[in-house]
């Protein structure tokens, strides 16, 4: 089978320092996959570089077959790939409502998304329709670009780090949401040093490290493997 | 200066109407050419000195068309719409190489468009003034407002104009494609990563900007004299009113259009060798009491 979505030999750099050296996964549909790494370890790179928002130095990145790399961001962005970036990016000066229209377009996820449907799905935001994007807290603003991402019927949706900087029942309640995306069956890579949150919604994990991926494996073998949490992720 | 004439003026209903209809003309004739300027400076970032030769440049278009089909609308559409094709082939071809440099280099670049442009209207048109006729299905007696007489073409004029506001408004602030140039002269980056076409929207919104500058240009030719040149007077109204207005605000340009056209109106009359000194001290005192401008954000 073929995966939804295949990374490999990604390499990517901010000018002269290269940040990424060929960074490789696959994601299968309907599954969602944890990428975890430190701070500063390449997981919103990767994110950028899958998302065009960052010209990768080399390397592939198969949507469904299909090589994006080095696309335009907006091409990108119809192939299939949703991007829901680290500082979430509300337009803070369109309501809610506005927010979700503006990204409204066809997609390969097939998901029909639509204005309604993010109500239902995302029930914390109908009684913030009206308000402007800038004005909610960081948890709804989190909410919201989820949703927002949605809007274009993606393949995959990637979230970079949705639990930073929130208050823990607010990271308790982007679980439960990420866990029903699943359910949808929308195929989701997770960027996360937050590894209890990370492991809560999670189907398998990807570990990077200084731009490279060096432990892949299920969720049930990360637990029990507590090296791996030593080596890569705790400060 | 003869502010007793002004204070006689305002002391007589017909005398008011006469100058208000004045003022509401010119000011939404101003407000059509600035409201571009405002809406590409708002969304693409870009002072486009250029603006006001792209309203000449439909007068010209206007007046060729009116001379060969004899059809105000026709003389209308090449003007609004050949003047959003020259745009968007100087925005695709030219100015969108230099979007995010400093002023200077957008300076340089569209003083150089002025200039090969105000020549090749002297090479097609000549030099010298021109003027469109009134096309004879607006030659009728003026309308009388409380004693006041008000030209039947200024009446069409503020109809059309404020029918263009009315539109730009809406579209701007209820159509999808109008939340859509909001977001991106925000954040462009991330409308992008939504699936949205940026350079696409760009250059819609900068063929829109002109295309209301060729408009506007054709509306005038009939009242205005059409001369190479006739961009620069137009233009530096066009600034006084976004500066003033706050720049990238259509709201504030609307007010601001009218404001300028009232000091003229009214100006011609109390104090007719200082109107255009006036408008730049009412730029001045607005910039006093609030730098960005009446409708502005600070640091837009």
């Amino acid at each position: 089978m073929m995966a939804e979505l295949s990374v490999s030999g990604l390499d990517a750099a901010y000018g002269a320092s290269q940040v990424l050296f060929g960074v490789e996964f696959d994601v299968e549909r309907g599954e969602t996959l944890a990428l975890m790494g430190r701070n500063g370890a390449g997981k919103s790179t990767t994110f950028k570089a899958i998302a065009g928002l960052l010209s990768p130095r080399g390397g592939k990145v198969l949507l469904r077959g299909q090589d994006l790399a080095g696309a335009k961001p907006y091409r990108i962005a119809r192939a299939g790939v949703g991007f829901v970036p680290e500082d979430r990016q509300v337009f803070p000066e369109h309501t809610v409502e506005e927010n979700l229209e503006v990204a409204q377009k066809p997609g390969p996820g097939g998901g029909d998304w639509n204005v309604e449907r993010a109500f239902q799905v995302f029930p914390m935001l109908v009684p913030l329709r009206k308000r402007m994007a800038g004005r909610l807290s960081g948890g709804e603003q989190q909410m919201l670009t989820i949703a927002r991402s949605l809007m274009g019927n993606p393949a995959v949706l990637l979230l970079d780090e949705p639990s930073e900087g929130l208050a823990p029942l607010i990271v308790a309640q982007i679980g439960d949401l990420i866990r029903k995306l699943r359910e949808m069956g929308t195929t989701i890579v997770l960027a996360e040093q937050n590894s209890r949150f990370c492991l809560g919604v999670a189907t398998r994990v990807a570990v990077i490290d200084k731009g490279a991926i060096v432990w892949r494996g299920g969720v049930e073998q990360f637990r029990a493997d507590p090296s791996v949490q030593a080596r890569y992720l705790q400060v | 200066m003869d502010l007793g004439e002004l204070a006689s003026c305002l002391g007589s209903a017909s005398c008011v109407v006469t100058q208000v209809s004045a003022g509401l003309t010119i000011g939404l004739l101003i407000f059509l050419v600035a409201s571009g300027l405002t809406l590409i400076f708002g969304v693409l970032g870009l002072v486009n000195f250029a603006h006001g030769t792209l309203y000449m440049l439909g007068s010209y278009f206007a007046l060729t068309a009116y001379g060969t089909t004899g059809s105000f609308l026709a003389a209308v559409g090449a003007g609004a719409f050949g003047v959003a094709l020259v745009g968007l082939l100087m925005e695709r071809f030219l100015l969108s190489r230099i979007y995010g440099t400093d002023v200077l280099m957008q300076l340089l670049v569209c003083y150089a468009i002025i200039l090969i442009l105000d020549d090749v209207v002297k090479i097609v048109w000549g030099g010298d003034f021109l003027k469109m006729d009134l096309p004879d299905a607006f030659r009728r007696p003026p309308v009388i407002i409380a004693g006041g007489i008000v030209p039947y073409y200024y009446v069409i004029l503020f109809a059309i104009t404020a029918a263009i506001a009315v539109i730009l408004a809406w579209g701007m602030g209820r159509t999808r494609f109008g939340r859509t140039v909001r977001a991106a002269a925000v954040n462009p980056g991330m409308v992008g990563a939504l699936g949205i076409n940026t350079t696409a929207v760009f250059a819609a919104v900068f063929a829109i900007g002109s295309l209301l500058a060729g408009l506007a240009g054709a509306l005038s030719a009939p009242i205005r004299s059409v001369v190479p040149g006739a961009g620069v007077s137009i233009l530096i109204e066009s600034f006084i009113v976004t500066v003033i207005g706050g720049m990238g605000s259509i709201w504030g340009a609307l007010i601001a259009s009218l404001l300028i056209g009232f000091t003229r109106s009214f100006g011609s009359i109390g104090f007719p060798l200082f109107t255009e000194g006036m408008m730049f001290l009412m730029m001045a005192l607005v910039l006093l009491v609030k730098p960005s401008g009446l409708a502005g954000k600070p640091h837009a």
